[in-house]
């Protein structure tokens, strides 16, 4: 228990010998300030899903000399969230706070950041705009991307190219990876379609797995989802003998037989960086985004589901990804027949983050 | 359905009497309290954890600062209310579990109310009284609507309540991704932001909002409603025998769904401080289980509107408390609801303690007057 009984008193005077010894002339190590690393996480750390992809990079930021992490799982968004992060900083003496769920961000980090300026606060969805707190900011990775690798590799894995989504609610993050799954699937096999059913919830097993049932029946034979513990539709599809797609974290142990591939964020790529920059006393970015380009995204290990031709294709979408290449490329419809997209976008292109409709090849409503 | 109701009426009231049932009433809880933490500890020593540093960091974290105290207080403040929502239709025999969309309904409207108020640039103190009129008809609506069909339809009032909250929800849910949505919340749908000059503050000096204060304020109403005046006479008698309560001519139905509407208006209110102090705004995050942790509490509390306060204190405390023991002894987040559980089963079954301690019978004692 000792080595996290740190005050911020002896924090700061920690910092001060950082900084005196990083001052003194050459022949002297630098003293390394301690870094009290606070980890909030909305769900189970085990979840299959979104939690544990964040609790799995900080596994191996504990690796990391000088750098202690303490985490606590199921905090709702609510006061409990602020209540949580402020007991971090005054009872725990945390420095930097990793707040990762999308309803923390607004009232509770920026009210905190506010009132607590010393100590930095970063946020696991792109929320952070000028005129926030500095010492408040947004890290986040354009999942879709996996999800058109996730596409890709499904297009050539599938019989019937039809394919099915069970997704949470109809904003702009879910349908971006409903419509980068549905273009990765009609690279590799242009007649691919991709039915989706959305349940309305984050978290409501019950009706995902009513879903991806539905969704078999209907002649589904790849299934993926975009739900914040994809469990029980990965488990509900390998039981019925379906292919099946991931998403957020690894699902493959759950589906020796039918597991394809599935997209997942690499966040230790990012929380490393933010080790070392508070090691090396340097100011924390404001602002990280990313996927393949730079390393914050991979897909799982190929499944048992994976075809050889799979898996060479998907191999060469990830290439095209890390070398920038675009997903959306117009002239692309939505599935009411309008013109949605006129020319290539940018796989960052902030007008992709309003996303609002579904493309052509998606069976399903947004209402 | 309380023990002096359900007891013999004591023919002489000698200060004695009175002394050894508040001794009894003081005894029974602790010693159930103190029992609960023995089987929790062993419970710890089972999995390999020291009750010692357990109990200490639950010390530290709900009581041990002016900080942790603070927390533990602020985390009280939608208990206190949703227990008075359960506690006060329990008093007239309804077992009410609705307080949860009486919650989410009140902070919906008060969010709703807010948007002409905030665009006209009402001054703030006529908003918050207009929300939370509005929150609190809202609320009082709800449940007096499950207080009603139990006396006059003879629905249920468990089932209908507990329905009527996913009703409550799902309304909410269609309003705030439809036609109150906020098109900046793209990817969280919320009603629109009151802002921060609408906003309510803490207690000066404190990090505890005006909820909590709120709270103990109509714990004390409500207390002395259902145990000085008549109203509270008549509904506790219809609690204890509705069939007595209509021979004696007590308009039950009247009683009933006031009963019931007083219950919602708490719940209404406590939605009102969620939006006003905590999120500023209506969305999913409403739904955080408040009503069905305040059904705990009011349980514990055996329904006395004064008790519920120190048990609401105690139940944040634990949760203050929990997120300590999840970083310091790495232990999930289900400990703390298993040493919720166990309290709760040790002290509902510690009930039937009461009148068996021969210390605290006056009959036994020979102090018969």
């Amino acid at each position: 228990m000792s080595r996290l009984n740190l005050s911020r008193r002896s924090l700061l005077k920690a910092g001060a010998a950082g900084l005196a010894a990083a001052a003194l002339p050459m022949g002297l190590a630098r003293a390394q300030s301690p870094i009290v690393l606070g980890a909030v996480y909305v769900g189970p750390r085990d979840d299959f899903g979104w939690n544990q992809a964040h609790a799995t990079a900080m596994e191996i930021l504990k690796t990391v000399p000088g750098v202690t992490v303490i985490e606590e799982e199921n905090v709702p968004e609510t006061d409990a969230v602020s209540q949580s992060m402020e007991s971090m900083i005054n009872l725990d003496g945390a420095n930097l706070i990793l707040a990762t769920s999308f309803g923390y961000y607004s009232p509770f980090v920026v009210e905190l950041a506010k009132k607590y300026p010393d100590v930095q606060f970063r946020h696991a969805a792109p929320l952070w705009k000028e005129g926030d707190p500095a010492n408040a900011g947004s890290y986040f990775c354009y999942l879709n991307q996996g999800h058109y690798v996730d596409g890709v590799a499904a297009g050539l894995s599938s019989p019937t190219g039809k394919l099915g989504f069970v997704a949470a609610k109809p904003i702009p993050s879910v349908l971006s990876n409903i419509n980068s799954f549905l273009l990765g699937a009609k690279k590799t096999n242009p007649a691919a379609t991709v039915q989706v059913i959305f349940t309305g919830e984050w978290s409501m097993p019950v009706r995902e797995a009513e879903a991806t049932n539905a969704l078999i029946d209907a002649g589904c034979d790849v299934i993926t989802c975009h739900v914040d513990g994809p469990k029980v539709v990965v488990e509900t599809a390998e039981g019925r003998g379906v292919k099946t797609c991931g998403h957020n974290a690894s699902q493959a142990p759950l589906a020796p037989n039918g597991f394809i591939t599935g997209a997942e964020y690499k966040w230790s790529t990012i929380y490393a960086m933010y080790a070392d920059l508070l090691a090396k006393g340097e100011p924390l970015p404001n602002f990280v985004a990313g996927g393949y380009h730079n390393d914050m995204l991979q897909n799982s290990p190929y499944g048992a589901g994976a075809t050889p031709e799979a898996i060479a294709a998907a191999d060469a979408a990830i290439a095209d990804l890390k070398a920038s290449k675009p997903i959306y490329v117009g002239p692309l419809k939505d599935n009411a027949g309008n013109v949605v997209i006129e020319g290539e976008m940018d796989n960052y292109d902030p007008v992709l983050d309003g996303m609002n409709y579904l493309l052509e090849g998606v069976v399903g409503s947004i209402t | 359905m309380s023990a002096e109701a359900a007891g013999p009426i004591p023919t002489t009231r000698t200060p004695n009497v009175r002394t050894l049932k508040l001794a009894e009433s003081v005894f029974v809880p602790v010693f159930a309290l103190v029992g609960s933490f023995l089987i929790f500890s062993l419970f710890l020593l089972v999995i390999g954890k020291s009750p010692v540093d357990f109990f200490t960091l639950v010390w530290t974290g709900g009581f041990g600062s002016s900080f942790s105290i603070q927390q533990s207080l602020q985390r009280s403040a939608p208990l206190i209310l949703t227990a008075l929502a359960f506690a006060i239709p329990a008093r007239i025999g309804l077992t009410m579990i609705g307080a949860e969309g009486a919650l989410v309904l009140g902070g919906f409207t008060a969010a709703a109310i807010a948007i002409p108020l905030v665009t006209s640039g009402a001054a703030a103190p006529v908003a918050w009284l207009i929300m939370a009129i509005t929150s609190m008809a809202a609320g009082g609506l709800w449940i007096g609507l499950a207080g009603w069909l139990r006396h006059y339809r003879g629905v249920n009032e468990t089932i209908s309540s507990l329905l009527l909250s996913y009703i409550a929800i799902a309304i909410m849910n269609f309003f705030v991704e439809g036609a109150l949505r906020d098109p900046a919340s793209a990817n969280k749908p919320s009603t629109m932001p009151i802002g921060d000059a609408y906003r309510i503050g803490s207690i000066p000096g404190t990090d505890v909002h005006w909820g909590f204060a709120a709270g103990v304020v109509l714990a004390i109403i409500l207390y002395i409603l259902m145990s000085r005046t008549t109203f509270g006479f008549a509904a506790r008698m219809t609690g204890g025998n509705v069939r007595a309560a209509k021979a004696q001519g007590l308009p039950v139905g009247f009683l009933v769904v006031t009963c019931c509407a007083i219950a919602g208006c708490c719940a209404g209110l406590a939605g009102f401080f969620e939006v006003t102090v905590i999120h500023g705004q209506a969305n999913a995050s409403l739904v955080a289980g408040y009503g069905f942790t305040g059904i705990l509490v009011a349980f514990l509390a055996r329904h006395n509107p004064l008790m519920i306060v120190p048990v609401a204190i105690i139940f944040g405390a634990i949760a203050a408390a929990g997120g300590l023991v999840q970083r310091r002894m790495g232990m999930p987040d289900a400990t703390v609801l298993v040493l919720q559980g166990i309290i709760f089963v040790v002290l509902l079954a510690s009930d039937t303690l009461y009148g068996r301690i021969k210390f605290f019978q006056p009959e036994a004692r020979g102090d018969r007057t």
